[in-house]
């Protein structure tokens, strides 16, 4: 089960063979992501029968000429679903780790440079957070909020804080002891300048790499919540939900839960090579051996 | 070579492959050892006296290639089956490595260390590995042996990690045990005792024994042969009082007058060797200390000196302008 | 023993502060709810009169701390609140299912264990090989398939198309132990095979790291037997971080098994949570996250102590 515990482990070695030159997986994986993502921005543009039409007579049809994959069992055309599915999945997976990054970022970078109190306060405050099961507090809060993607978003977002604060305070307190850094302050650098313009740019990268692994992580969890029905609000439906409808169908179409789950799987594993091959890349230490 | 020598090593070398080209760690070394003497091998770091160490006893890194023989009790240890070499060692070879707090297994007890090689070669039971393990750690002096035996090697202090590593050394009464700058990693008040301990380990048992450091002081007396090392090769090799007394090599004369005397006046500048050792992936045409030598002159940039006797048999050096110490200056 | 007694006294003082924590954000979390709780237990018997006696018998007109102090009261003399819909209490039903998420959750790990453990030692022994990058590839991608792919792949491999396991139900195993096994195959599958990369990816990185120290050099000069120097000097000091994602595991397998419970028809506690999410039973809701966040709670504390037992710096107070 895919969790919002983000620590996927530090030292754990990938398979992603780095050096000076990216690989073919790598630039495929590219390729994949900027697919998923031209074609869910594109979407309006694109010729495609609209995803909520519901055709009664063509229920469960296979590939056509009409419906390049099909239609599902409300008769809704399969290509448009993925296609729509694809926009919300993205949104809730982009924006919740943003949420994570920027505000677990800003506090992970201000306790590991101004220790002390506050670092205890942070670290404090984000044990409790992890005292609970990631996805039964996501449960939980759906529950008594109210489904709906904003809560979503909101909650995953929350929930990936303690792990993004983790990697910022780890590269700040690695950094904050250099000498270009002792030697803005010793020039007289305000505590912002050198958070901004010495720190942060340092930081920046690992947290990248991060970003994109917890994007996959997302993407996974919401699918998860969706499959059950308890993450999008139905009739809304993303690549999770699709998969949730195709099980009922196992036994006769077997493709409805198969090709959204092929597409997520692409995407989740794209996101997966980048981000490791940017964390081999910019901490060569925790990289291939 | 010699029928007699317990250990003899025949133009020995070691090729590391590395992202900057090849590393010559060991060039043409040749060294023979007798039964139940010891050899002390000196040298700055990196000048790639571990490596040897490492490529007598068979422990090179992977990726590193060795060429040449090493003569082990008749055999040659580089064609020996994995299996063989593995019951040849503890029971012929044995070594002591630099940091017993990173060569000792944090999370087993001193006695696990202790007892696994006993029961492993010398097929004891637990009772009387038990047995014998107290009394190789009175052997090494070390107090209250039966409790040590569960203890954790973080409970003890280095120089009694040491003791405990000699003793494992020990345990299988090897023919030879190498010792790998046993003394580097401890404070100066225990270092005399650690070598004085293996000196009369070595004495009792008979045993050939190689000491691998950087300090002259530390052979001084307590080997029966030097041979000084420099970028991978031996470039000067003696019986030790003769080393001392009628040192060649000017790269000898440079560490012995680095080591610090009683008799210096105090705030005397201590003659450091200048420049630094060169880099192994770049072999040099001409003798490697040429650089840092102050009797260096044009032929020995251009050609390289070979290894040749002196006036005393067993005394060897490779050196152009050798020297002639007659005054002798013990450490 | 005494710095043992030392380390567990310093453990359970962390314990309580914790555990206090998690119901308090239970408790805020629950009171979250927009809208009226009585007025959603009332359903379409709300009339104002009764929202409002309702209201005042719930004591939910009363400030917020006061309420958390009250129902915390409750909590501590074991009376989590019962259900509206179905009477039961929360500790019944909750003790209940139990069992067989225990199950599920004990063959999940001892799947991911089986599966990760042995194939990890076999990687770092022969790290850099085809075997070890094969396998690191294959779990890299495994980790891109989440509990809820396995779980319709397997059910529609063995139920759909070769019928040699049922896709839900569920039969005790104190009535029918073959039955009962047969119907946990597909879950604790799914739920092994979305544990095992995380397990073995970290403890082959420890094992390698672990073969490069010097005490295995000298183990090697020891000419101890291959075998004992992989499985006794170097899995031992790896498996410290095993038992570290074996315990963060756990709150991943909780968490995993509200999916596969649901998924195949478990009646265990995360069925429990997901139905009562369906019928807005509040009560049951709030009382089930409870037990599950403390549960996880103490397991963590359990995991800590095992550190201990296997690294000996740690319980000297050294590490």
């Amino acid at each position: 089960m895919a969790t919002l515990e983000l620590s996927i482990h530090e030292e754990a070695v990938s398979p992603v063979r780095t050096g000076r030159r990216l690989g073919m997986l790598f630039w495929t994986a590219i390729g994949w992501m900027i697919l998923v993502f031209a074609v869910a921005i594109l979407a309006p543009l694109l010729p495609l029968p609209s995803p909520t039409d519901m055709d009664m007579l063509e229920r469960r049809a296979a590939f056509s000429a009409l419906h390049w994959l099909g239609t599902d069992g409300l008769g809704r055309d399969e290509l448009a679903r993925l296609v729509y599915g694809a926009r919300i999945s993205l949104v809730v997976g982009l924006c919740a780790p943003v949420i994570g990054v920027t505000i677990g970022g800003a506090l992970g970078m201000l306790a590991g440079y101004f220790r002390g109190r506050f670092e205890a306060l942070a670290v404090g405050s984000m044990d409790v957070l992890l005292a609970f099961p990631p996805l039964i507090f996501a449960l939980a809060v759906t529950a008594f909020l109210g489904q709906s993607i904003f809560n979503l978003t909101c909650v995953l977002g929350v929930l990936s804080i303690p792990a993004f604060m983790r990697v910022a305070r780890a590269a700040t307190l690695t950094l904050a002891r250099r000498e270009f850094v002792i030697a803005a302050q010793a020039l007289g650098a305000s505590h912002a300048r050198i958070l901004l313009r010495e720190l942060l740019p340092n930081v920046a990268l690992p947290l990248l790499a991060f970003f994109l692994l917890g994007v996959a992580v997302i993407i996974l969890v919401e699918g998860a919540l969706s499959f059950l029905g308890l993450g999008v609000p139905p009739p809304i439906s993303s690549w999770g939900s699709m998969i949730g409808e195709g099980r009922e169908s196992l036994d006769v179409a077997p493709r409805l839960a198969f090709i959204p789950a092929i597409v997520m799987f692409l995407t989740v594993l794209s996101f997966n090579l980048i981000g490791d091959t940017l964390r081999a890349i910019t901490d060569p230490r925790q990289g291939a051996l | 070579m010699n029928a007699q020598a317990l250990l003899s090593v025949e133009n020995a070398a070691v090729d590391l492959p590395t992202a900057r080209g090849n590393l010559r760690a060991v060039d043409s070394v040749d060294l023979t050892l007798a039964p139940g003497k010891t050899l002390g091998i000196v040298g700055e770091s990196g000048c790639g006296k571990t490596m040897l160490s490492r490529a007598i006893l068979q422990l090179l890194p992977k990726k590193a290639k060795l060429s040449g023989r090493v003569m082990f009790d008749g055999q040659d240890l580089t064609r020996l089956s994995p299996d063989a070499l593995r019951k040849l060692r503890a029971r012929s070879l044995a070594v002591v490595f630099q940091d017993p707090m990173t060569s000792l297994n944090p999370v087993l007890t001193i006695g696990t260390q202790l007892t696994e090689t006993l029961q492993e070669h010398l097929e004891l039971d637990t009772a009387t590995a038990t047995k014998r393990a107290v009394e190789l750690l009175v052997a090494v002096g070390i107090p209250a042996p039966e409790q040590r035996l569960t203890q954790y090697p973080h409970q003890l202090s280095g120089g009694m990690r040491q003791r405990v590593a000699i003793a494992i050394a020990l345990s299988c009464e090897p023919k030879l045990l190498i010792a790998d700058e046993p003394t580097t990693a401890l404070d100066v008040t225990i270092q005399a005792q650690i070598l004085d301990l293996l000196a009369r380990e070595q004495r009792r048992r008979h045993m050939a024994m190689i000491i691998i450091t950087h300090d002259l002081g530390v052979v001084a007396g307590r080997t029966d042969e030097v041979a000084v090392m420099y970028a991978g090769r031996v470039v000067e090799c003696a019986p030790t009082p003769v080393l001392f007394k009628n040192m060649h090599m000017p790269y000898t004369e440079a560490l012995l007058a680095a080591i610090p005397k009683l008799d210096t006046p105090p705030h005397t500048a201590l003659p450091a060797i200048s420049g630094r050792p060169p880099d192994p992936t770049r072999p040099m045409k001409g003798c490697s200390f040429a650089p840092r030598c102050r009797y260096a002159d044009g032929r020995c940039q251009g050609e390289k000196p070979r290894l040749e006797r002196a006036a005393t048999a067993a005394h060897q050096y490779a050196c152009f302008h050798p020297i002639k110490l007659a005054a002798g200056a013990g450490a | 023993m005494t710095p043992m007694v030392g380390f567990l006294a310093r453990r359970l003082f962390y314990l309580l502060p914790v555990l206090i924590a998690v119901s308090l954000l239970t408790f805020l979390i629950a009171s979250l709810l927009p809208g009226d709780l009585a007025y959603t237990i009332l359903g379409d018997q709300a009339t104002p009169e009764n929202v409002a006696a309702l209201r005042h018998d719930m004591g939910l007109d009363e400030p917020i701390w006061w309420r958390y102090l009250g129902w915390l009261g409750h909590v501590l003399e074991g009376d989590l609140g019962r259900s509206f819909r179905t009477g039961q209490t929360v500790l019944q039903a909750v003790a209940e299912r139990l069992p067989v998420s225990f199950e599920l959750m004990l063959f999940a790990q001892i799947i991911a264990l089986a599966v990760g453990v042995p194939l990890a030692i076999v990687c770092a022994a022969r790290s850099g090989g085809p075997f070890d990058r094969f396998m690191t590839g294959t779990a890299f991608g495994m980790l891109s398939v989440p509990a809820f792919l396995s779980a319709i792949l397997l059910i529609y491999l063995f139920a759909v198309e070769l019928h040699w396991l049922p896709a839900t139900g569920y039969i005790p195993f104190t009535e029918d132990p073959i039955g009962n096994l047969r119907f946990f195959v597909l879950p604790s599958l799914t739920l092994g095979l979305a544990e095992w990369p995380g397990i073995m990816r970290v403890l082959r990185s420890d094992m390698i790291a672990a073969l490069q120290e010097d005490y295995i050099t000298l183990a090697k000069a020891k000419g101890l037997k291959p075998s004992r120097i992989l499985f006794v000097h170097a899995l031992k000091p790896s498996s410290l971080t095993l038992i570290t994602i074996t315990g963060i595991n756990i709150g991943r397998l909780m968490g995993g098994t509200v999916i596969v419970e649901t998924i195949f028809a478990l009646p265990g506690i995360g069925r429990l949570l997901v139905g009562a999410i369906g019928t807005r039973d509040l009560i049951i809701l709030q009382g089930v996250v409870l037990c599950i966040a403390c549960g996880y709670v103490l397991m963590n504390f359990v995991v800590d102590m095992l550190y201990a037992v296997i690294d000996p710096r740690i319980r000297h107070g050294h590490a």
